[in-house]
């Protein structure tokens, strides 16, 4: 779990404006003046990582793909036939959990993107008025963020439980027959789990929406409220804008975190009965039961295919003014 | 900053001592407030139901306030759960994870920021892109090659990288180095170019201006990227899941999930578990705040 890549950015563009104009004059030429000694030290400085990324990121992504078009049981490698498109035929057609997989990840996205990714910026919007506590607020907010999705997982079993949890306490359902077993029953189980899940992503959005409200010109605002813009008005047409740079980020880390909903889901039931997840569906073909390499990469480079969208949209956001 | 705007700011600030700092915010604090306790909800239910023995919730339930409060689950859950093997499996990934990032990240970020050559910003993107993508896409193939290393059996007794401490670090350290490569070679395009530009003059090599100048100055930085990380590989349940078959091996994130099936239907057990699984974070957390917030900050203080 790793999508904070983003967390320098906000902080990134002021930086960058003010370092590119001195930094300007060392343009070409610099690699020349480099020893012979200088371009073996960077040979291996650049060497060591590029090759860790290659081997161990960049080249199982690829036989991945390669891996989708064939039929394999994951024992000799001499068992690997080709299988052409069979593979994404089945999934796409015969494939009973991938359909709901789907659905469940676009719900996860739109979960994410209508209720966590709003609280997180309403919550940050109001601790980044000068309220008392603010710091306090933040903290609790903050916590589920440094939880592993799967500890967030156990714990909100201990929550949901059917006949001992605290939210059955709560509506008096426990022990009657009307008690839900919240992460049991198919139908409400992705609910419980998107709610476990916001409890993590909201604090995470605002954590990085207090870095951009903090990055606002004050006299945006100032001068907002005095050509008599209320404070809706003033954060919705100025500093909601000013912030474009983070809200891309926060885009892309909802999207992504919603591809890469794994873990809760795991611990709850390995991804089944009514939990069915693309990124549960790779690991279930490739450890589970009736292992079949070839099905399970096809889900793999559905996902693929799925994260490129997003991954593009930041890549070229974040490089197209690079120039060096 | 031009004259102008600090005139224009002078006069709201006026208006706006009597006007909108000093408001109370009732309404702001009511909701946060509620919701701050529905937050702490999940984990202050999981801590009280950890503090209460089996026999007493059992006696009263588990909504109720009844019978003793004590920590002999977490005495209990510690030792009948492991949780000792656990945590050293923990520091064990942990911890060479985080310095073989580092490292890594620091010589590819000072290359592709400091040195100008033809592919640094191809290499740079394809570093970043890496790291955004879901691990699931690459676990396939890389625990079958994984699979297929051969390893004599006094290194590995599965005879290949699976099950190994190793393949669950190279895991990591290959997903994170994209992120630390990102964060870093931004921190030190920041730092001015003169600095390497008179350590060149003064003749020393690219190894010297790396070790004895950018890196001193990245200090900061890798403060609080060696904050995250150690919470990120802490936190990782994925790579050990798919690599980790022998259970004493399984970091604590990953084998918190086992202790379901150890303390079968004892909640309060698997409550106190959960318990002792959050308190490293939390002292984290409280111990490297400034790095963790210094983390979301970075490169906007180093001008």
């Amino acid at each position: 779990m790793t999508t904070p890549t983003e967390l320098s950015e906000p902080a990134a563009p002021g930086s960058r404006a003010g370092h590119t104009a001195a930094a300007r004059p060392r343009k070409p030429g610099r690699v020349r003046r480099l020893s012979k000694r200088d371009k073996v030290v960077l040979g291996i400085m650049v060497g060591i990582p590029t090759l860790v990324q290659l081997a161990f990121v960049w080249i199982p992504t690829l036989l991945s793909v390669l891996l989708s078009f064939t039929r394999w049981n994951g024992l000799a490698l001499s068992d690997i036939r080709a299988a052409g498109l069979a593979n994404y035929s089945y999934v796409f057609t015969d494939n009973p959990a991938f359909w709901p997989a789907v659905q469940h990840n676009i719900l996860w996205l739109l979960f994410l993107a209508v209720i966590a990714t709003p609280l997180g910026l309403l919550l940050a919007v109001l601790l980044d008025q000068q309220i008392r506590g603010s710091k306090i607020y933040q903290s609790i907010f903050f916590v589920p963020v440094m939880l592993s999705l799967a500890l967030v997982g156990i714990i909100w079993q201990l929550f949901y439980q059917k006949d001992n949890g605290l939210l059955n306490f709560l509506l008096g359902t426990a022990g009657t027959p009307q008690a839900v077993d919240w992460f049991g029953n198919s139908s409400v189980n992705i609910w419980a789990a998107l709610v476990a899940a916001t409890w993590r992503h909201a604090g995470y959005v605002m954590i990085l929406y207090l870095a951009g409200l903090k990055g606002v010109d004050a006299s945006l605002k100032e001068a907002a409220s005095l050509d008599g813009a209320n404070a809706t008005q003033t954060f919705f047409r100025i500093v909601f804008p000013a912030m474009a740079p983070i809200n891309i980020v926060i885009v892309v880390i909802t999207i992504i975190e919603s591809l890469r909903a794994f873990d809760v889901v795991w611990v709850i039931n390995k991804g089944t009965n009514g939990l069915e997840l693309i990124s549960a569906l790779v690991i279930t073909y490739l450890i589970g039961e009736g292992q079949s390499i070839g099905i399970g990469s096809a889900f793999a480079v559905i996902l693929l295919v799925i994260s490129l969208v997003p991954i593009t949209i930041y890549l070229s956001r974040t490089f197209r003014k690079e120039k060096f | 900053m031009s004259a102008s705007t600090t005139a224009r700011r002078a006069r709201p600030a006026k208006t706006g001592a009597g006007h909108g700092r000093s408001r109370p915010h009732y309404g702001t604090h009511i909701f946060l407030t509620v919701m701050a306790v529905m937050w702490m909800i999940p984990l202050g239910w999981a801590l009280f139901t950890a503090l209460r023995p089996k026999a007493d919730t059992d006696k009263y339930g588990y909504f109720s306030l009844g019978g003793a409060f004590n920590f002999d689950n977490f005495a209990q859950a510690w030792t009948q759960g492991g949780f000792p093997r656990y945590f050293m499996n923990s520091l064990i990934i942990t911890v060479p994870t985080i310095i073989l990032v580092l490292l890594c990240s620091s010589m590819m970020a000072f290359a592709v920021s400091r040195v100008n050559w033809k592919f640094n910003i191809t290499l740079l993107i394809m570093f970043t892109a890496g790291n955004l993508l879901p691990p699931q896409v690459l676990a396939t193939p890389l625990f079958e090659m994984f699979k297929l290393i051969q390893l004599p059996y006094w290194f590995s007794d599965s005879g290949s990288l699976l099950n190994t401490y190793i393949s669950v670090i190279i895991a990591n350290t290959a997903f994170q180095i994209g992120f630390c490569t990102f964060v870093l070679s931004n921190y030190m395009k920041a730092l001015s170019a003169d600095l390497t530009e008179a350590a060149l003059v003064d003749g020393a090599g690219i190894w010297r201006q790396y070790v004895s100048i950018i890196m001193p100055l990245c200090r900061p930085a890798i403060a609080a990227l060696a904050t995250l990380e150690l919470i990120f590989i802490y936190n990782d349940y994925f790579w050990p899941l798919l690599f980790i078959q022998s259970g004493d091996r399984l970091p604590v994130t990953t084998a918190i999930n086992n202790l379901q099936g150890t303390f079968l239907s004892n909640y309060n057990l698997l409550a106190a578990g959960a318990t002792i699984t959050v308190i490293p974070t939390l002292v984290i957390y409280l111990a490297l705040q400034r790095q963790f917030v210094a983390g979301l900050t970075l490169g906007s203080s180093k001008g």
